[in-house]
Protein backbone atom coordinates (compact mmCIF):
# COMPACT_ATOMS: atom_id res chain seq x y z
CA UNK A 1 0.00 0.00 0.00
CA UNK A 2 1.17 3.84 -1.15
CA UNK A 3 0.29 6.60 1.26
CA UNK A 4 0.15 10.31 0.26
CA UNK A 5 2.08 12.76 3.02
CA UNK A 6 -1.64 13.74 4.36
CA UNK A 7 -2.48 10.34 4.92
CA UNK A 8 0.82 9.43 6.85
CA UNK A 9 0.06 12.64 9.21
CA UNK A 10 -3.51 11.19 10.01
CA UNK A 11 -1.52 7.66 11.66
CA UNK A 12 2.01 9.86 13.25
CA UNK A 13 0.09 9.92 16.53
CA UNK A 14 -0.85 5.89 16.07
CA UNK A 15 2.83 5.43 15.22
CA UNK A 16 3.83 6.57 18.07
CA UNK A 17 1.68 5.25 20.25
CA UNK A 18 2.56 1.98 18.44
CA UNK A 19 -0.74 1.27 17.98
CA UNK A 20 -1.04 0.87 13.94
CA UNK A 21 -1.52 -2.82 12.29
CA UNK A 22 1.18 -4.71 10.74
CA UNK A 23 0.30 -3.74 7.12
CA UNK A 24 -0.52 -0.11 8.03
CA UNK A 25 2.68 0.29 10.40
CA UNK A 26 4.91 -1.39 7.33
CA UNK A 27 3.31 1.23 4.71
CA UNK A 28 3.92 4.07 7.06
CA UNK A 29 7.45 3.36 7.25
CA UNK A 30 8.24 2.72 3.77
CA UNK A 31 6.64 6.31 3.27
CA UNK A 32 9.01 7.96 5.91
CA UNK A 33 12.00 6.55 4.54
CA UNK A 34 11.33 8.47 1.40
CA UNK A 35 9.84 11.33 2.69
CA UNK A 36 12.05 13.66 4.52
CA UNK A 37 8.52 16.27 5.24
CA UNK A 38 7.36 13.27 7.00
CA UNK A 39 10.25 12.23 8.57
CA UNK A 40 10.37 15.97 9.83
CA UNK A 41 7.03 16.35 11.29
CA UNK A 42 7.18 12.55 13.04
CA UNK A 43 10.46 13.85 14.40
CA UNK A 44 9.48 17.56 15.54
CA UNK A 45 6.68 15.83 17.18
CA UNK A 46 8.14 13.40 19.06
CA UNK A 47 10.20 15.85 19.74
CA UNK A 48 7.42 17.96 21.77
CA UNK A 49 6.38 14.46 23.28
CA UNK A 50 10.26 13.85 24.79
CA UNK A 51 9.49 17.45 25.96
CA UNK A 52 6.18 17.20 27.79
CA UNK A 53 6.94 13.84 29.42
CA UNK A 54 10.21 15.65 31.46
CA UNK A 55 9.52 16.33 34.63
CA UNK A 56 11.26 19.85 34.06
CA UNK A 57 8.99 21.40 32.44
CA UNK A 58 6.23 21.00 34.60
CA UNK A 59 8.05 21.73 37.81
CA UNK A 60 5.88 22.21 41.40
CA UNK A 61 6.13 25.38 43.75
CA UNK A 62 8.74 25.78 46.18
CA UNK A 63 7.20 24.71 49.60
CA UNK A 64 3.59 23.17 47.64
CA UNK A 65 4.04 20.05 49.27
CA UNK A 66 4.62 21.04 52.97
CA UNK A 67 1.84 23.88 52.14
CA UNK A 68 -0.26 21.13 50.89
CA UNK A 69 0.16 18.92 54.25
CA UNK A 70 -0.32 21.51 56.43
CA UNK A 71 -3.91 22.42 55.06
CA UNK A 72 -4.79 18.47 55.13
CA UNK A 73 -3.62 18.37 58.55
CA UNK A 74 -5.84 21.65 59.71
CA UNK A 75 -9.20 19.69 58.18
CA UNK A 76 -8.16 16.26 59.27
CA UNK A 77 -7.83 17.67 62.64
CA UNK A 78 -11.49 19.55 62.52
CA UNK A 79 -13.39 16.19 61.12
CA UNK A 80 -11.51 14.21 64.23
CA UNK A 81 -11.74 16.50 66.60
CA UNK B 1 1.32 0.16 40.07
CA UNK B 2 1.45 -3.51 40.72
CA UNK B 3 -1.26 -5.86 42.47
CA UNK B 4 0.66 -5.55 45.59
CA UNK B 5 1.19 -1.77 46.11
CA UNK B 6 -2.37 -1.62 44.86
CA UNK B 7 -3.65 -4.07 48.11
CA UNK B 8 -1.32 -1.98 50.01
CA UNK B 9 -3.45 1.37 49.01
CA UNK B 10 -6.57 -0.26 49.32
CA UNK B 11 -5.94 -1.61 52.91
CA UNK B 12 -4.55 2.06 53.39
CA UNK B 13 -7.63 3.46 51.99
CA UNK B 14 -9.77 1.64 54.20
CA UNK B 15 -7.99 1.92 57.66
CA UNK B 16 -8.48 6.30 56.81
CA UNK B 17 -12.17 5.45 56.67
CA UNK B 18 -11.90 3.18 59.56
CA UNK B 19 -10.59 6.62 61.61
CA UNK B 20 -6.83 6.36 61.43
CA UNK B 21 -7.27 10.02 59.13
CA UNK B 22 -4.21 11.07 59.53
CA UNK B 23 -2.93 8.05 57.28
CA UNK B 24 -4.14 10.48 54.68
CA UNK B 25 -1.42 12.51 54.29
CA UNK B 26 0.53 9.00 53.56
CA UNK B 27 -2.10 7.85 50.92
CA UNK B 28 -1.86 10.99 48.77
CA UNK B 29 1.99 11.67 49.18
CA UNK B 30 2.46 9.72 46.02
CA UNK B 31 0.07 12.11 43.68
CA UNK B 32 0.80 15.14 44.88
CA UNK B 33 2.76 15.92 41.77
CA UNK B 34 0.00 14.19 39.59
CA UNK B 35 -2.67 16.56 40.89
CA UNK B 36 -0.70 19.68 40.71
CA UNK B 37 0.88 19.40 37.37
CA UNK B 38 -2.77 18.00 35.67
CA UNK B 39 -4.38 21.36 36.97
CA UNK B 40 -1.52 23.59 36.28
CA UNK B 41 -1.15 22.35 32.51
CA UNK B 42 -5.03 23.05 32.20
CA UNK B 43 -4.54 26.76 34.19
CA UNK B 44 -1.16 27.49 33.54
CA UNK B 45 -1.22 29.80 36.53
CA UNK B 46 0.58 28.59 39.84
CA UNK B 47 -1.76 29.96 42.65
CA UNK B 48 -5.15 28.66 41.06
CA UNK B 49 -3.20 25.32 40.29
CA UNK B 50 -1.95 24.70 43.95
CA UNK B 51 -5.18 26.02 45.50
CA UNK B 52 -6.95 23.48 43.10
CA UNK B 53 -4.51 20.79 44.07
CA UNK B 54 -5.70 21.74 47.56
CA UNK B 55 -8.92 21.76 47.51
CA UNK B 56 -8.57 18.45 45.00
CA UNK B 57 -7.09 16.41 48.03
CA UNK B 58 -9.13 18.08 50.59
CA UNK B 59 -12.11 16.79 48.19
CA UNK B 60 -10.55 13.61 48.15
CA UNK B 61 -10.67 13.32 51.57
CA UNK B 62 -14.23 14.12 52.66
CA UNK B 63 -15.30 11.88 49.71
CA UNK B 64 -12.76 8.75 50.14
CA UNK B 65 -15.67 6.61 51.03
CA UNK B 66 -17.57 7.32 47.74
CA UNK B 67 -14.08 5.66 45.89
CA UNK B 68 -14.71 2.34 44.79
CA UNK B 69 -12.21 0.20 44.41
CA UNK B 70 -12.75 -1.14 40.79
CA UNK B 71 -11.18 1.90 39.89
CA UNK B 72 -7.84 2.95 40.53
CA UNK B 73 -7.41 5.42 43.07
CA UNK B 74 -4.81 7.89 41.22
CA UNK B 75 -7.64 7.93 38.08
CA UNK B 76 -10.31 8.58 40.82
CA UNK B 77 -8.04 11.52 42.20
CA UNK B 78 -7.33 12.56 38.46
CA UNK B 79 -11.40 12.97 37.96
CA UNK B 80 -11.64 15.26 40.91
CA UNK B 81 -8.77 17.14 39.96
CA UNK B 82 -9.75 17.61 36.19
CA UNK B 83 -13.25 18.78 37.77
CA UNK B 84 -11.74 21.33 39.86
CA UNK B 85 -9.67 22.63 37.01
CA UNK B 86 -12.49 22.78 34.79
CA UNK B 87 -14.58 24.83 37.66
CA UNK B 88 -11.90 27.49 37.61
CA UNK B 89 -11.19 27.43 34.24
CA UNK B 90 -15.03 28.73 33.59
CA UNK B 91 -14.10 31.42 36.16
CA UNK B 92 -10.72 32.50 34.41
CA UNK B 93 -12.14 31.74 30.48
CA UNK B 94 -9.02 33.31 29.20
CA UNK B 95 -9.14 34.79 25.90
CA UNK B 96 -6.47 31.87 24.84
CA UNK B 97 -9.08 29.57 24.69
CA UNK B 98 -10.64 31.04 21.44
CA UNK B 99 -7.58 32.02 19.87
CA UNK B 100 -7.60 28.64 18.26
CA UNK B 101 -10.06 27.85 15.69
CA UNK B 102 -11.72 25.06 16.16
CA UNK B 103 -14.16 25.19 13.12
CA UNK B 104 -11.45 25.34 10.18
CA UNK B 105 -10.96 21.35 10.51
CA UNK B 106 -14.47 19.27 8.84
CA UNK B 107 -13.83 16.17 11.09
CA UNK B 108 -11.15 15.75 13.84
CA UNK B 109 -9.34 13.71 11.86
CA UNK B 110 -8.54 16.66 9.53
CA UNK B 111 -5.64 19.13 9.68
CA UNK B 112 -2.38 19.94 7.76
CA UNK B 113 0.71 19.90 10.44
CA UNK B 114 3.75 22.74 9.87
CA UNK B 115 5.78 21.62 7.36
CA UNK B 116 9.51 21.83 7.39
CA UNK B 117 11.79 22.01 3.94
CA UNK B 118 14.84 23.60 6.38
CA UNK B 119 13.87 21.18 8.94
CA UNK B 120 17.91 20.16 8.83
CA UNK B 121 19.08 23.43 9.14
CA UNK B 122 20.04 24.89 12.60
CA UNK B 123 19.40 28.34 13.17
CA UNK B 124 21.74 30.93 14.41
CA UNK B 125 20.21 31.54 17.33
CA UNK B 126 19.09 28.44 19.26
CA UNK B 127 16.63 28.67 21.55
CA UNK B 128 17.05 28.02 25.37
CA UNK B 129 15.62 24.96 26.39
CA UNK B 130 14.40 27.03 29.53
CA UNK B 131 12.39 28.64 26.78
CA UNK B 132 11.23 25.98 24.68
CA UNK B 133 9.76 24.48 27.78
CA UNK B 134 7.95 27.70 28.61
CA UNK B 135 6.63 27.79 25.19
CA UNK B 136 5.22 23.92 25.78
CA UNK B 137 3.11 25.14 29.05
CA UNK B 138 1.83 28.23 26.84
CA UNK B 139 1.07 26.23 23.22
CA UNK B 140 -0.62 23.63 25.87
CA UNK B 141 -2.26 25.88 27.46
CA UNK B 142 -4.24 27.18 24.49
CA UNK B 143 -5.56 24.41 23.23
CA UNK B 144 -9.14 24.25 22.82
CA UNK B 145 -10.44 22.43 26.57
CA UNK B 146 -11.36 19.36 24.80
CA UNK B 147 -8.43 18.62 23.42
CA UNK B 148 -5.84 19.95 26.29
CA UNK B 149 -7.81 17.79 28.39
CA UNK B 150 -6.69 14.36 26.93
CA UNK B 151 -3.35 15.86 25.94
CA UNK B 152 -2.56 16.62 29.80
CA UNK B 153 -3.64 13.00 30.96
CA UNK B 154 -2.49 11.18 28.23
CA UNK B 155 1.15 12.81 27.55
CA UNK B 156 1.82 14.88 30.91
CA UNK B 157 0.59 12.39 33.18
CA UNK B 158 0.95 9.40 31.44
CA UNK B 159 -2.55 7.66 32.23
CA UNK B 160 -2.95 5.36 29.37
CA UNK B 161 -6.05 5.56 26.91
CA UNK B 162 -8.82 3.67 29.51
CA UNK B 163 -7.92 5.85 32.62
CA UNK B 164 -7.75 9.19 30.23
CA UNK B 165 -11.49 7.54 29.10
CA UNK B 166 -12.59 6.84 32.70
CA UNK B 167 -11.17 10.41 34.03
CA UNK B 168 -12.81 11.90 30.95
CA UNK B 169 -16.30 10.42 30.68
CA UNK B 170 -15.58 10.00 27.05
CA UNK B 171 -14.77 6.69 25.31
CA UNK B 172 -11.27 5.29 24.20
CA UNK B 173 -11.90 6.19 20.53
CA UNK B 174 -12.19 9.92 21.52
CA UNK B 175 -9.36 9.83 22.97
CA UNK B 176 -7.40 8.61 20.24
CA UNK B 177 -8.77 11.12 18.06
CA UNK B 178 -8.31 14.37 20.23
CA UNK B 179 -4.88 13.13 21.80
CA UNK B 180 -3.60 13.30 17.84
CA UNK B 181 -5.39 16.63 17.20
CA UNK B 182 -3.80 17.75 20.06
CA UNK B 183 -0.16 16.55 19.28
CA UNK B 184 -0.68 18.05 15.94
CA UNK B 185 -1.89 21.39 17.38
CA UNK B 186 0.78 21.71 19.25
CA UNK B 187 3.24 20.45 16.55
CA UNK B 188 1.72 23.32 14.18
CA UNK B 189 2.56 25.73 17.45
CA UNK B 190 5.83 24.84 18.26
CA UNK B 191 7.84 23.75 14.98
CA UNK B 192 9.33 27.24 14.72
CA UNK B 193 11.20 26.91 18.10
CA UNK B 194 11.55 23.31 17.50
CA UNK B 195 14.18 23.73 14.77
CA UNK B 196 17.06 23.61 17.25
CA UNK B 197 16.86 21.04 18.81
CA UNK B 198 18.46 17.58 17.73
CA UNK B 199 16.15 15.00 17.89
CA UNK B 200 15.98 12.83 21.25
CA UNK B 201 18.45 10.01 22.01
CA UNK B 202 16.96 6.91 21.16
CA UNK B 203 16.87 4.65 24.67
CA UNK B 204 16.79 7.65 26.85
CA UNK B 205 13.30 8.12 25.92
CA UNK B 206 12.47 4.24 24.68
CA UNK B 207 8.24 5.24 24.75
CA UNK B 208 9.01 7.39 21.85
CA UNK B 209 11.09 5.22 19.83
CA UNK B 210 10.52 1.77 17.61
Amino acid sequence: MNLECNQVWEHISGYLDKQLDADLLAAVKKHLESCEVCSAVLDSTRNILVLTADDRTYELPVGYSNRLHARLEAVIKTRSG
Amino acid sequence: MNTAAKTMELALIARVLAGESELFHELIRPYERLVYVTIFAILKNETEAEDGAQETMISAFRNLKSFRGEAKFSTWLVTIAMNEARKRLRKVKTAAENSLDESTGQGDGDFTPAVLTDWREIPLEALERKELKEKLRESVAMLPEKYREVFVLRDIEELNQEETAAALGINVTLVKVRLHRARMMLQKLLVPYLKSQAPAREGFFRRWFQ
